[in-house]
């Protein structure tokens, strides 16, 4: 297929008014993606316009402000139930992002029903967020984590991984695209394999979610959490979702106002699915945006920008691997946005700074991956990652602040 | 661009290319680790004390131009000199890269630490060019043996 025909990034562009901005003298590259996407102008507005004609608290009033509000809000849940192809919208609950999806099915599920000597199975390229919660358990628990390695380009050993289920694995946390190496996992296949052994499995999707069509029905996850903005939405809202045969056997993460059915000293009835792991006044204006950003990523052709998007990736891992001295890190042969890499003799620190200059956004560090540096024997990389309205044009300003690099640091 | 020249001059970049006493030192009085969690840089600083005066310095570790020059000069600036001498150059030092303006011309007697002066322009980098300072310090002054500029 002709991805121009369908999908035309400088329109896309027009859709995004900080891509206009110039630094440092130099028009913005924005290859910071992977840290935060940049937001259209619709979803500003329309949370602009939820607080300037809707603006009240959800759930609770029984005036029209309230009304409204806690329509904008629900309807959100909807779109991004079908947009997930969640079974239930009920199955679809609010959180702060990915990080807090991950404390609560820690919290919730796992210190519930996980027993001293129990085995979680993590892999070796989870983000912070997807090791820490279980770090936490299992000082707390006397709970066992086991890592799934990964080979010298990035890929998850699957094999390997079928080995480690004992009888007593009773948890399996995993990304689906990591944001460091760019890896896309096959995760499907690997929920498969943990429910033959009856075991539950989490996905941590911030880094799928903005660069695929994601079916959490298809993949059979049971528990699935992502960001909205790190997919053109606004920060401080994301999405847990999860089975509801879980849910309901599941403990509150939080206690307070929305949560509950009735509340005496005595005792307190907690309230039905959604609500109960949504204690207090939530993000409204966030999760409106949200709605507003699904309708985005619905109006535009989201498979052609998918295309668009992996032709860019696949041209820079092209030019990039052509510059003398640049080593990628993760080579996976699926692979969505990321692209890591380092300049032999070069720290990552200066490249990012070099690049600031050209009015280059990319990240350098350890991108919350620490365990994928000391895998590789690096310290940190510098990464550029991309989003549907970056262009081939950008990989070339890019690769020219490269060579700039080398030049500057010799 | 010349932000960028007056950020990586030459001292910088011989110094991150071939930094000087940038080695082990087994009979250390004082070995102190100085760790930038943001980006993680790290570093061994070594030294050995004579009475007041810091009679050898030495470095090892990884991290980035500026931090790795920056211990490189700071190690040549300092040896020989008592505690309190290199505690005042650390003093000037910190000035000099943060920007703040030096009614009394201390800056004058920096020698080659004046090769930092571009980094005050680049607030994220502030920390780089101390970090080996801290850790130096935190030799001089406390009993810790990691420091970290978070
Ligand atoms: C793979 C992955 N998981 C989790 C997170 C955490 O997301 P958030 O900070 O939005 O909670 C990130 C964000 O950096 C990520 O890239």
């Amino acid at each position: 297929m002709d991805v121009e025909k369908t999908f035309d990034v400088h329109r896309i562009r027009e859709d995004f008014p900080i891509l206009k901005q110039v630094v440092n003298g130099k028009p913005l590259v924005y290859l910071d993606n992977a840290a935060t996407s940049q937001k259209p102008q619709v979803v500003l507005d329309e949370m602009n316009r939820y607080y300037l004609e809707e603006n009240s608290n959800i759930h609770r009033g029984v005036h029209f402000l309230s009304d409204k509000a806690t329509q904008s809000y629900e309807a959100a849940r909807k779109k991004i139930r079908n947009f997930i192809n969640a079974n239930d919208h009920r199955e679809v609950i609010f959180v702060r992002g990915t990080t807090e999806g991950v404390n609560l099915v820690a919290s919730s599920y796992a210190r519930r029903f996980l027993k001293e000597g129990d085995e979680i199975i993590i892999s070796a390229m989870e983000h912070h967020s997807n090791i820490v919660p279980w770090q936490m358990l299992r000082d707390e628990k006397g709970v066992k984590l086991r890592v799934i390695p990964m080979n010298d380009n990035g890929e998850l050993l699957i094999d390997e991984y079928e080995t480690m289920f004992t009888n007593r694995t009773k948890f399996v946390a995993i990304v689906h695209v990591s944001n460091a190496l760019g890896t896309i996992n096959p995760v499907k296949q690997m929920v498969n394999i943990a429910h033959r052994h009856d075991v539950p499995v989490l996905i941590d999707g911030a880094q799928a979610v903005p660069h695929m069509r994601i079916d959490v029905q298809d993949i059979d996850a049971d528990f699935y959490t992502f960001s909205a903005h790190k997919m053109y939405g606004p920060t401080g809202v994301g999405i847990l979702y999860g089975k509801r045969r879980l849910l309901e056997e599941m403990i509150p993460y939080q206690g307070g106002g929305d949560m509950i059915k009735s509340v005496t000293f005595e005792k307190t009835i907690y309230n039905d699915l959604p609500h109960k792991f949504e204690a207090g006044t939530p993000n409204i204006v966030g999760g409106v945006g949200f709605g507003a950003t699904i309708d985005f990523i619905n109006g535009i052709d989201f498979d052609a920008a998918i295309a668009h998007e992996e032709e860019v990736l696949g041209y820079a891992t092209n030019v990039l691997s052509d510059i003398k001295r640049v080593r990628i890190i993760g080579t996976a042969r699926e692979k969505a946005s990321v692209l890591s890499f380092t300049i032999d003799g070069i720290h990552p620190h200066d490249i990012g700074t070099i690049l600031d200059d050209d009015g280059i956004a990319i990240r350098t560090g350890h991108h919350c991956a620490q365990p994928v540096m000391i895998r590789f024997g690096i310290p940190a990389t510098a990464r550029a990652s991309f989003a549907m309205y970056n262009t081939k044009e950008e990989v070339d300003v890019l690769a020219k602040g490269i060579h700039k690099v080398i030049e500057v640091l010799g | 661009m010349s932000a960028l020249r007056e950020l990586y001059q030459e001292v910088i970049l011989d110094h991150n290319k071939s930094p000087r006493n940038f080695r082990k030192m087994e009979d250390a009085t004082r070995t102190v680790e100085g760790y930038n969690p943001l980006c993680g840089d790290r570093y061994t600083v070594y030294v050995k004390f004579e009475d007041d005066m810091v009679k050898d310095v030495s470095f090892e570790g990884a991290g980035c131009a500026i931090s790795k020059a920056s211990a490189s000069v700071m190690s040549a600036a300092v040896k020989g000199k008592t505690k309190a001498e290199a505690e005042a150059l650390f003093a000037v030092f910190h000035k000099l890269v943060t920007g703040e303006p030096d009614p009394t011309q201390e800056l004058d007697t920096l020698g080659k630490l004046a090769a930092f002066s571009g980094v005050s322009e680049f607030p994220a980098r502030v920390k780089c060019a101390i970090l080996a300072w801290h850790t130096l310090y935190a030799a001089m002054e406390s009993n810790e043996e990691k420091v970290s500029t978070e």
